[in-house]
């Protein structure tokens, strides 16, 4: 480290003035020192001693409920919810406010949106579920979240659900990798519920999981796009590149009873408590999902040769994991709960490995879905998707959030310009939250967003106050979830005085709030 | 007047071009009939203007007359009208492209089989067939990796521009990814008062506001400030840096078309698409390599005929004018003008209900024009039969066509693209991906 520094003199300089500065709580977004909570910190914490990376402070409470909004229900909190959680002088507050929003249902439209891009829930080409099949495979994926089903019990189902793709939606699993072709399936198998890169896979290894799946049988129905998949043995498979005989990715070889469906005999496998890859994959991406990197990194490249950053978290994840009969809520809950989880954005000081030591807090664009939300929940505005192809259109209610879209196939310009996934592969990284000087020229400047600033009736509303001060109070409130330092109301009231009109300077305000990194980027 | 060249003889050198030899040995395993060199055209284009005809416009009604297969075909677009070339003639409604013929040649004989939409907008526009498990990335991506930043494009603009709205659910990038997606203007060009760019233009706010508003915007910005050194931030600064450079620098005025001449605007004709091929001319000159014009309204399953007298007109009006434009500045010579759809459309008629005098989708047969950049003027490439149901002559695949285009544009075959499973793929399908194909069109180049 320190010779990285010798040769940029400069730097050195800007690393031992930071250092200085974090040493002192920042009022808007350190909370007290970091401590320890649960176990999650005590192994985080070692890592971080033993390599001597410097920790951030805990975040503070406004931080914290933006940041937990946002992370467990893909929204904002409304102005009343804010404020409600700033003044609870309860110091259990935030262990009371995961517990509710893990309730709500917007965690489940939420996380439904992300494992319908792993799951690659879409209409249209290249994955051609069809809109009644996307519509029943969306609803089934967010009732099991809804509900808590455990996530062995959520595989299982995919895995070895017979029937039709309307009636029986987790057969869609299967139609979504592309024509079902067994190798087709492995590849899917393997990213999605493995964690693993079939292209990074040896040869031989996908070829005998390919096998498993070679009886999977389709037909249609009197009904338009209808399919039943079911098990049939007399199916027969001619592709070299699968193996003649299932071989599971450990080695053993699979013994299948004639009659026996063989993906039934591979979802025992893979679901058996010893398995060492399947809670293995769930809970990194989980922790990869709460932090924007995993403990293995990128999260669906587990291999022997990438290594985890921290391999006592990994396993303790999966052994809690495994203890909680495989409850998603709870392992978000323990992550949530975790100081690590709750670190201020401000890096403790500078340090190379500090990121994937998961030292601080990391700063993540909002996701397309998210963020036209969050503008649309700010300014009462609502958003309008359609779909002109196949006919009979498609046109969602205005009602519907952006992350509550289910088909991938529907979209707009705003959420292609913001990275949405198209859904084609699964791979988490897809999805691109990169910001881009369009996206900048979109959000600063665009009649969209404009008019949204200008005429939304919440902000309209702002605009009309007779008190300014009383106006900013509201604005930060609203956008950024917290109250305006005095700092920012000296610097509103000089762009106020400059501007000389009352309503253009607020309208101003909102924009520059809006366009701000703390509005735009998890916190 | 010219002469149609059928044959389309092949003006072949001697030398290969230097830093095109793989192309070269593609070219030669394609057409291995003869050919010893690259043509001199190779890599003489340096921009694309892409016409495409959102929905699938009826060849019969265009490019391919066939007045003589009775009014169950024709309906009430019976007429053809002579060209400049002789031997080629088109639909009455296109009298301007009429006076220009001899500047494109039409390929009559294009075909992928496919009758739907964004099915047959993915093989028509990425060259690749459906359905491998892959999303290619469209033309205008691939010369946006090949032509654009980092490889000698500096423009403020973006490399690839689409006017004015994206298509939608055509992932025109594929798995390039999000660096390689257009930039989509939005707004009208025909606007009477400005061309309102979303992002770039922003009707009622002066510069100093903006200006004024920027620097609100970062003083209030105190996590920014405080995590500058964060990637993340880097970026944002990059980007708003660029931002900037457009809302407030020289770079947006190409989007002000009052800086034309009327005289010219009415040529093109004051309508969305007549303004917008200006719009795309005035980028062309800036040197962005790649624009697309999405026109849409072409899907006419129902009001064909009464669609088309409307229509022809405007897009003759449109694609006419830009023609002789890119011509009188000097511009045509390396720049491709590609015009076309997703498919053609049934040649015959349905005018039972609810069409009512429809045309459906019609993958089997359409046609293509080319212009520019290296491809000839004045030729027909294929055939139809006499009702244009089928390929009667040299059927050409969508790969066939760019090929020719990549060839043009110094883009070689068999580079391969970024992937991000860390696949090898090359930018048009290789020998043993067995494509069936009419090979490249070595009769226009």
């Amino acid at each position: 480290m320190i010779r990285a520094y010798r040769t940029n003199g400069w730097r050195w300089v800007a690393v031992a003035a930071m250092a200085v500065a974090s040493a002192a709580q920042d009022p808007v977004f350190d909370g007290g020192p970091a401590r320890p909570r649960n176990r999650i910190d005590q192994t985080v914490f070692g890592r971080l001693a033993e390599l001597g990376i410097p920790l951030a402070r805990d975040c503070s409470d406004a931080v914290f409920v933006r940041r937990v909004y946002l992370d467990v229900l893909g929204t904002l909190p409304t102005a009343k919810e804010a404020a409600r959680f700033l003044d609870d002088p309860a110091p259990d507050k935030r262990a009371r406010l995961i517990d509710e929003l893990l309730a709500r249902d917007e965690y489940a439209d939420y996380w439904a949106m992300k494992w319908c891009d792993l799951l690659r829930v879409k209409a249209e080409f290249p994955v051609n579920l069809w809109p009644n099949g996307v519509q029943a495979y969306h609803r089934w994926i967010r009732e099991s979240l809804k509900n808590n089903l455990p996530y062995d019990q959520f595989v299982r189902a995919l895995l070895t659900t017979s029937g039709s793709n309307f009636r029986d939606p987790a057969v869609n699993f299967y139609r979504a990798a592309q024509g079902g072709e067994p190798m087709a399936v492995a590849r899917q198998v393997a990213l999605t519920l493995m964690g693993m890169r079939p292209d990074r896979m040896p040869a031989a290894q996908l070829a005998g999981l390919a096998a498993f799946f070679t009886k999977i049988g389709a037909k249609g129905t009197g009904e338009w796009k209808e399919t039943i998949v079911f098990f049939d043995p007399a199916k027969t498979c001619t592709n070299p590149a699968v193996a003649s005989q299932p071989v599971f990715p450990d080695g053993r070889p699979a013994r299948i009873s004639p009659g026996q469906d063989p993906r039934v005999v591979f979802a025992d496998w893979l679901l058996a408590p010893d398995n060492p890859w399947f809670a293995r994959a769930i809970v990194n991406r989980a922790w990869s999902w709460l932090f924007g990197r995993g403990i293995v990194h990128e999260p669906d490249d587990i291999r022997d040769d990438n290594p985890p950053s921290n391999p006592a978290l990994l396993a303790l994840l999966e052994t809690e994991f495994r203890a909680a009969q495989y409850d998603l809520r709870q392992l978000f809950r323990r992550i949530l709960n975790s100081q690590t989880y709750q670190f201020s954005p401000l890096p403790g000081g500078s340090h190379p490995q500090a990121a994937a030591q998961f030292a601080y807090y990391p700063m993540r664009r909002l996701e397309a879905e998210v963020l036209m939300d969050a503008i649309c929940m700010v300014s009462g505005t609502q958003e309008e998707y359609q779909s002109p192809i196949p006919e009979p259109f498609t046109f969602v209610p205005k009602t519907i959030r952006s992350v509550q879209l289910a088909d991938g196939s529907i979209s707009s310009p705003f959420l292609e310009m913001f990275g949405r996934p198209p859904r084609d592969t699964g791979l988490e990284s897809e999805r691109s939250n990169r910001i881009t000087a369009d996206q900048r020229l979109h959000l600063l400047n665009s009649s969209h967003i404009r008019r949204k600033i200008e005429q939304g009736p919440p902000l309209v509303a702002l605009y009309t106050l007779k008190d300014p001060e009383d106006a900013v109070s509201k604005a930060y409130l609203l956008i950024l979830s917290r109250r305006p330092t005095d700092e920012e109301r000296r610097r509103i009231r000089q762009h106020v005085a400059a501007t000389g009109r009352g309503r253009e300077a607020m309208i101003d305000v909102v924009w520059a709030l809006l366009n701000s990194t703390e509005f735009l980027y998890r916190h | 007047m010219n002469a149609i060249h059928h044959d389309g003889g092949v003006q072949r050198r001697d030398v290969l071009k230097t830093g095109l030899i793989a192309t070269a040995g593609w070219w030669l395993t394609d057409r291995a009939a003869g050919a010893t060199a690259l043509p001199a055209a190779a890599g003489r284009a340096k921009s694309v203007i892409q016409i495409w005809m959102w929905g699938g416009p009826c060849h019969i009604d265009t490019f391919d007359p066939k007045p003589n297969a009775g009014y169950d075909y024709v309906g009430q677009l019976e007429k053809d009208i002579p060209t400049n070339v002789d031997g080629i003639r088109i639909n009455e409604n296109l009298p301007l492209l009429a006076k220009q013929a001899d500047k494109f040649s039409v390929i009559r004989s294009m075909t992928h089989g496919n009758n739907a939409h964004e099915t047959a907008s993915y093989i028509v526009q990425t060259g690749r067939k459906a359905g491998d498990g892959q999303v290619y990335p469209c033309v205008g991506a691939v010369v946006s990796y090949f032509k654009g930043y980092g490889r000698g494009y500096k423009g403020l603009l973006p490399p690839y521009i689409v006017l004015t709205k994206p298509q939608g659910r055509f992932s025109e990038a594929g798995f390039l990814g999000n660096k390689y997606k257009p930039f989509a203007t939005g707004g009208d060009p025909s606007s009477r008062t400005r061309f309102v760019v979303e992002g770039v233009v922003a009707e009622g706010l002066t510069p100093e506001r903006q200006r004024a508003r920027r620097d609100l915007m970062l003083g209030l910005d105190t996590l920014r400030a405080k995590r500058a050194d964060d990637p993340e931030m880097v970026d944002l600064a990059k980007a708003d840096e660029q931002a900037y450079d457009l809302i407030l620098g020289d770079a947006g005025k190409v989007f002000d078309l009052s800086e034309e001449k009327d005289e010219l605007r009415d040529r093109y004709g004051r309508t969305k698409f007549g303004q917008a091929c200006l719009v795309a001319r005035r980028l062309i000159e800036r040197g962005v390599p790649y624009v697309t014009i999405n026109y849409d309204g072409w899907d006419t399953h129902k009001q064909h005929f009464t669609a088309m007298r409307r229509m022809l007109p405007e897009m003759d009006k449109g694609f006419g004018t830009l023609l002789d434009d890119l011509h009188q500045r000097g511009l045509l010579d390396t720049t491709i003008v590609w015009w076309g759809g997703e498919f053609g459309r049934t040649p015959r008629v349905q005018w039972e209900p609810p069409w009512n005098g429809g045309r459906n989708h019609f993958g089997r047969v359409f046609c293509h024009v080319v212009a520019g950049g290296g491809f000839k003027g004045g030729r027909v490439v294929g055939a139809t039969d006499d009702k244009g149901e089928s390929v009667a002559a040299r059927p050409v695949y969508p790969w066939d066509l760019i090929g020719t285009m990549y060839l043009l544009l110094g883009i070689d075959g068999k580079a391969t693209l970024p992937h991000p499973q860390g696949r090898t793929v090359h930018v048009s399908p290789q020998p043993d991906e067995g494509y069936e194909g009419g090979g490249l069109l070595t009769e226009i180049v």
